[in-house]
């Protein structure tokens, strides 16, 4: 049997001034083929203006049981928000 | 998506702790997400791995009966028309495909399940495509009862799962359109186009209500599958609201319904139908369907056709590779 093709992540920019955004993946033998089964694939109705292709075993990802630790400090530290501090209604512009 | 990791941890998950399964239930019944890298109980994963992909392998079969008449469409519109649906079909395949992947099977596993028979897919296209009105049946009911079971997949629990099914559904509905336009250009036709319709519908409304899979009490997997909210209604649920909704579609082409128990219920607002041959399809899904064989030679023939040209491009990467190294 033929050797499997490795898997590669799609990312698409729907239209200039926005960033690229994961849609799916493709399996392809180089990065052109890639490029162009990730546009076969996913770029069918015009869904965007660019395409980024990255080998997913290039992808590094955080592990879903660290969430807490990783993400939760944030969650007391309201004060990196503006509505935290009051600033009476008759200063204007700030 | 991460593939290679999750194949790592596969056979890992034997005993379950009591503690993960539950925090897992109580996120599921919250109505969260679960993503590829979560933990996820065993035969959560295995039903995934066999509903997804069967679902990829269905779209894959189900550009055959089409494809063989993009050549023979009646016009450069329905030629047009007709391909990028075809196309659209293999894309949805890939879509499928690769959200399975994230589970930790291999794209190269599954094909060798189809290929081998091991793996099922929707009995609908064990059936012939025998006149072009075929095509218009094709569209109008089966993608109709295709959409029917995917609208509720949008929300099914598993992330890459529900994300495919978004991209379906918005290609899906001009499917459906496209096959109804064609009735109604033949039921608008000469006698002959007329009765070409309705000899199609004839043929597609039974199997194509057997779609929705074996009633309700005698459906196997849909408990379970309905707790994890993998599935969201019921097989009988979606069968009833697709008669509902195609009953009065056939109606305003002209087209009369092949069912003489069929009869609308004023309270109720539904209609009840007569009872469906579940030998027939018990027999279709055993792999006894009119042309079951014929497709399987035709997957198999396509992919041992297209073996040079991968073997090519993985050549052409190989050597590629090599001189960048150089």
């Amino acid at each position: 049997m033929s050797q499997q093709w490795p898997l590669w992540e799609v990312f698409i920019r729907t239209k200039g001034g926005l960033s690229h955004r994961h849609v799916g993946s493709v399996h392809a033998a180089d990065p052109d083929m890639a490029i162009r089964h990730a546009r076969d694939t996913y770029t069918r109705r015009m869904e965007g203006v660019s395409l980024w292709v990255v080998p997913s075993a290039a992808i590094t990802a955080s592990d879903p049981a660290q969430a807490g630790p990783l993400f939760e400090p944030a969650a007391d530290k309201v004060y990196r928000h503006p509505t935290f501090y009051t600033v009476p209604d008759h200063i204007k512009h700030i | 998506m991460y593939t290679t990791e999750l194949q790592k941890q596969a056979g890992v998950t034997t005993a379950e702790p009591a503690e993960l399964l539950a925090a897992f239930e109580a996120r599921v019944a919250a109505d969260e997400f679960i993503e590829p890298k979560d933990w996820m109980p065993d035969a959560y994963r295995r039903t995934l791995v066999r509903q997804m992909s069967q679902h990829a392998h269905s779209e894959v079969v189900g550009m055959l009966p089409e494809g063989n008449w993009i050549t023979r469409a009646p016009s450069l519109r329905r030629k047009a028309v007709l391909l990028a649906k075809v196309q659209d079909e293999g894309g949805h395949a890939l879509y499928l495909y690769s959200a399975t992947e994230t589970l930790g099977t291999s794209r190269e596993e599954m094909i060798d399940a189809l290929h081998s028979g091991r793996a099922k897919y929707s009995t609908i296209f064990n059936y012939p495509t025998l006149t072009w009105a075929d095509i218009g049946a094709i569209g109008w009911l089966v993608d109709g009862a295709a959409i029917m079971n995917q609208v509720p997949l949008q929300r099914t629990s598993y992330g890459p799962y529900a994300r495919a099914m978004v991209r379906i559904c918005k290609e899906e509905s001009f499917h459906q359109r496209q096959g109804y336009e064609i009735m109604m250009a033949l039921a608008v036709g000469t006698p002959e186009q007329k009765r070409m319709a309705q000899d199609a519908l004839n043929r597609w409304w039974w199997p194509s209500l057997m779609m929705f899979g074996p009633p309700d009490d005698n459906s196997p997997n849909s408990a379970q599958s309905m707790r994890w909210r993998i599935k969201r209604d019921t097989n009988d649920q979606l069968r009833q609201k697709f008669v509902d909704v195609t009953v009065p579609q056939a109606e305003a082409i002209g087209l009369s319904v092949p069912d003489p128990d069929l009869k609308w219920h004023e309270d109720t607002g539904h209609y009840t139908f007569g009872a469906i041959d579940w030998e027939e399809f018990y027999a279709v899904v055993r792999g006894e369907g009119p042309v079951a064989r014929e497709r399987m030679q035709a997957r198999r023939k396509a992919w041992d056709d297209g073996a040079w040209v991968r073997d090519a491009a993985t050549a052409h990467a190989e050597k590629r590779s090599r001189r960048q190294a150089a």
